[in-house]
């Protein structure tokens, strides 16, 4: 052990020592597997190190911006008796780049139907609204601000109320007569009857420029791009979870006579803690291939946000994780932010307090860098409260 | 991007002396390559060779490690800009701040509550990772006694405070620690630095939205030898959102695209800033603050400060960094078979699940909490949900079958009835037909099945 330690000793003051002959006498000592000694060798390489460092050179600081052959396409909702909104159109991926032409877009979830399976933080806002989609409507607009509406029409679902889909086009005649912003109009999920439900409330909006909500490779996709067509709306190109599937139904929705600034898509929104990875991942790759030049995916992107609800976080009583009323908004938001932050221009929502706080973040992407009054934060460690 | 093992054993010694441990040069180039060794391991190389190797390992950002002993915690060390090109390496650091001018019994309480907060989520109990003692007093005496008081508490530190005097009289307590000094700024950084070399402490550099600035301040620090660097570009929070979310971006990107060694260092956020001068009620706070530690978490925060130590706010801010930071090579599953759950015997339900860790970690949860006595087979589905491997034919007659072989449940039990998840109604005809057994649907979800047994019994 002594001689450990006066081996050490040596070795701390070998600054000036060559470390290439101190290697050596090492190697004869054959202690360098002690790993006291591996650290005083590692020490006095770094040491010889930030010696060199005196002689580093500083190069120049540059805004790291790229250059990006592609484009995201720009796609019009609202026309008519609409007010028109506008989405995607970026030409990079960072506002200091090049700041968005359009900031990300909230629509408003409603309903046909009452809907007695929404969480309670929502239903509370809307309970007063829920009999009267056009009543809802005009509440998600007047009183949360919202960009659009989304009318679901959940009612038509054949194991739901099975309303034939003349009823569906007139709930949505009456959101369409309630509000002058743009409507997304939903389907019940059934592969089957949605794309006539589709169908019959295209042409009841016919010229309103709506987005139809959507368009699959499990259902007859075809008539949802005719009825786009044939009455001026957008279609909602609907994947899941998978790039190349995406690519395909574009391809195909394009060979329908559709053209990119008729399509969003929606590669699918996994929520916060089901999978939402996955969704960060697959809107990244959509994305960067978007400004790489790939025209089959150079679409705005859409996210139902509100699956966020389906998770249990959200929505389940359970006292170790406390109130559901803050978990719940939460969850959304989180589920929202992160598929905004890799590149979501549209998002289905439900609570207040998610879409404003989401806007309030999102309406900052179409700003030049360093152009906003920026807090001051310079003493915030006496500053802090708590 | 991460090294080949050919491009590392190029410039190795090639002698094959087997010093390092490994049979081979080549063996050992694959280790390193893998990250599964040290380098240092190899004493057969020239210092030039060593640095040589060094740069050519080390990762586009900088680990840095804060804390000794097991009480540690690393950050920094990624590769690359998006998760899918590879993973993040080490999830953001959760830190959590304590002023120091709390009443005693307020600051043991909150430094109870920060060691305490936990949160189970598939198999794994989520936890905060560090204190941040604050000289809000800006007092030295107070902040050494600060410090005092969070000596042998569970976690690492972050002593934050700009004077250097007070710095030091915190590091005389706990500098042996290796605390994240916080911070040098343009005004202290001659001073901070010092004290970073001389107790061999990670100092953070803080330089509110001046990138160019930042640039010259971190090679300042470089240049005078300090090694652990960590950058805090600032955290704007309302409007300014957008500023601080581009200089993370630019930051990373400098680090990872163009080898920026001004910038290849972890970056801190701090959330706990939307709270200055803000006069919002406490749970808007709260919620709020949650969600700028989001915002910075998707983008680059490699350790985020916050204020609020609310279980709803850190439940989802846990619940982000778990996922962002799984590995997108790895599956998440667990070990298919047979688990028992409760007091089990020859009269006991059969439960059927998949081996998605967070399906089956949900099932055990349910279980668990509700006492119930089963069995669970549990299907290979290599790590996909139940809905996930229906749709993807995972999940099917001939592959449950299989399993009730292989485990030998037939053994086991007696009755020949199988429940299966209410979202695999779908298959349930087709798993009667190939295992020869009853099929029973039960609920959709799990927290029902417990009640689901009582009721069948
Ligand atoms: C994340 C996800 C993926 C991920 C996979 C994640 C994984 N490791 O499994 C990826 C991207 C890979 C994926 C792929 C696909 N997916 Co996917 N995916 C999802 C998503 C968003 C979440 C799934 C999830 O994590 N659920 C959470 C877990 C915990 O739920 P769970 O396993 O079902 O467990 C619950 C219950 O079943 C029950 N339970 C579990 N065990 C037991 C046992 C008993 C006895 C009982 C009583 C109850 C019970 O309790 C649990 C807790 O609530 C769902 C949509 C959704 N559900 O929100 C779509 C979804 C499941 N996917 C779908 C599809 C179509 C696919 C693909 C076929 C698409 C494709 N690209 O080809 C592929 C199939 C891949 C394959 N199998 O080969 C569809 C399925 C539609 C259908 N039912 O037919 C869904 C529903 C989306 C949709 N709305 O269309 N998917
Ligand atoms: S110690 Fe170095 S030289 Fe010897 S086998 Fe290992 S890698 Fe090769």
């Amino acid at each position: 052990m002594d001689k450990m330690t006066q081996l050490l000793k040596l070795l701390e003051n070998t600054k000036s020592i060559e470390i290439n002959e101190f290697r050596m006498d090492f190697d004869e000592l054959e202690l360098y597997l002690m790993p006291a000694i591996q650290q005083a060798v590692q020490k006095s390489v770094e040491t010889r190190k930030a010696i060199s460092q005196e002689a580093l050179v500083m190069e120049e600081f540059k805004v790291p911006i790229q250059d990006y052959p592609g484009q995201v396409a720009e796609v019009q909702l609202g026309k008519g008796t609409r007010k028109p909104v506008y989405l995607g159109g970026q030409q990079a991926l960072y506002r200091f780049e090049e700041a968005q032409p359009n900031p990300p877009v909230v629509t408003f979830d409603v309903f046909d139907i009452p809907m007695p399976g929404l969480p309670r933080p929502i239903r509370e806002h809307f309970e007063d609204v829920m009999e009267s989609p056009g009543e809802w409507a005009k509440k998600a607009v007047k009183e949360y601000g919202a960009n659009m509406v989304t009318m679901h029409l959940i009612g038509t679902g054949p194991k739901v109320m099975d309303k034939s889909p003349r009823e569906g086009a007139q709930a949505v005649e009456e959101v369409l007569q309630a509000v002058d912003v743009p409507l997304v109009i939903g389907a019940s999920g059934d592969p089957v009857k949605d794309p006539l439900v589709l169908e019959a409330a295209a042409e009841a909006a016919e010229g309103e420029r709506c987005l139809l909500a959507s368009a699959n490779l499990d259902l007859d996709y075809r008539k949802v791009a005719k009825a786009a067509m044939d009455y001026d709306h957008a279609v909602l190109s609907w994947s899941i979870i998978d790039v190349n599937m995406q690519k395909t139904l574009n391809r195909y929705l394009m060979k329908e006579g559709l053209t990119q600034t008729d399509i969003v898509m929606d590669p699918t929104t996994c929520a916060l803690g089901y999978g939402i990875e996955f969704s960060v991942d697959i809107m990244t790759r959509t994305r960067l291939a978007a400004l790489k030049g790939d025209t089959d995916l150079q679409m705005p992107m859409s996210s139902g946000t509100t699956n966020a609800w389906g998770s249990r976080e959200a929505w389940m009583k359970k006292d170790e994780w406390g109130p559901t009323d803050y978990r719940g908004p939460i969850w959304e938001i989180f589920t929202g932010l992160t598929m905004m932050l890799n590149g979501v221009d549209i998002f289905m929502m439900l609570h207040p307090t998610s879409v404003k706080l989401l806007r309030e973040i999102g309406e900052t992407f179409v700003n030049d860098y360093m152009t906003t009054p920026l807090p001051e934060i310079d003493n915030w460690i006496t500053q802090l409260e708590g | 991007m991460s090294v080949s093992a050919m491009d590392i054993y190029r410039l190795l010694p090639k002698t094959n002396c087997a010093k390092c441990g490994e049979a081979s040069c080549m063996a050992f180039a694959t280790k390193l390559s893998e990250k599964e060794m040290d380098l240092e391991l190899c004493t057969q190389l020239t210092p030039d060779e060593f640095d040589t190797l060094e740069d050519l390992l080390a990762p586009a950002v900088r680990e840095v490690i804060i804390g000794k002993g097991d009480k540690t915690v690393t950050i920094g060390g990624d590769e690359v800009l998006y998760r899918y090109e590879l993973s993040y390496y080490n999830p953001t650091a959760v830190v959590i701040d304590v002023s120091d001018d709390l009443p005693d019994n307020e600051f043991e309480e909150r430094v109870k509550t920060i060691e305490n907060a936990e949160f189970e989520r598939t198999g794994e109990i989520l936890t905060l990772d560090a204190i941040a003692v604050r000289n809000k007093s800006g007092d030295a005496a107070k902040f050494a006694a600060a410090a005092e008081k969070v000596k042998d508490a569970k976690y690492p530190l972050v002593l934050c405070s700009f004077d250097p005097a007070a710095m030091k009289s915190a590091l005389e307590i706990v500098g042996d620690q290796n605390p994240l000094i916080y911070g040098a700024t343009e005004n202290n950084i001659e001073e901070m630095a010092e004290l970073a070399l001389q107790y061999e402490c990670p100092l953070t550099l803080f330089v509110p939205g001046d990138l160019e600035k930042m640039k010259q301040l971190s090679h300042t620090l470089r240049a005078k030898g300090l090694k652990d660097i960590v950058l805090d570009p600032g955290t704007f929070t309302g409007e300014g959102i957008g500023d601080t979310l581009d200089n993370f971006v630019m930051i990373r990107r400098l680090a990872v695209e163009e080898r920026d060694d001004d910038f290849r260092f972890p970056i801190l956020g701090i959330p706990a800033l939307l709270r200055l001068n803000s006069d919002e009620d406490d749970v808007t706070k709260g919620i709020k603050e949650a969600t700028i530690a989001a915002t910075l978490m998707n983008k680059y925060a490699d350790m985020i400060i916050l204020n609020g130590s609310e279980i709803w706010e850190l439940i989802p801010v846990l619940t982000l960094r778990q996922g962002l930071y799984t590995d997108p090579r790895k599956p998440q599953a667990v070990d298919p078979g047979l688990y028992e759950f409760g007091e089990v015997d020859e009269n006991s339900p059969v439960l059927l699940t998949t081996n998605f860790s967070l399906t089956y970690y949900t099932v055990e949860g349910d279980l668990k909490s509700g006492k119930a006595n089963c069995y669970v087979l549990v299907l290979e589905t290599e790590g996909r949900a139940v809905d996930v491997s229906v749709a993807g034919g995972q999940f099917n007659g001939k592959a449950v079958a299989d399993l009730i072989k292989d485990t030998g449940i037939e053994d086991k039990v007696k009755t020949r009835k199988l429940i299966i998840p209410g979202l695999g109604a779908s298959v349930s005809g087709e798993i009667e037909d190939d295992t020869g057994w009853e099929v029973a649907v039960g609920p959709r979800d799990s927290s029902a099945v417990p009640d689901y047994l009582t009721k069948m019994e």
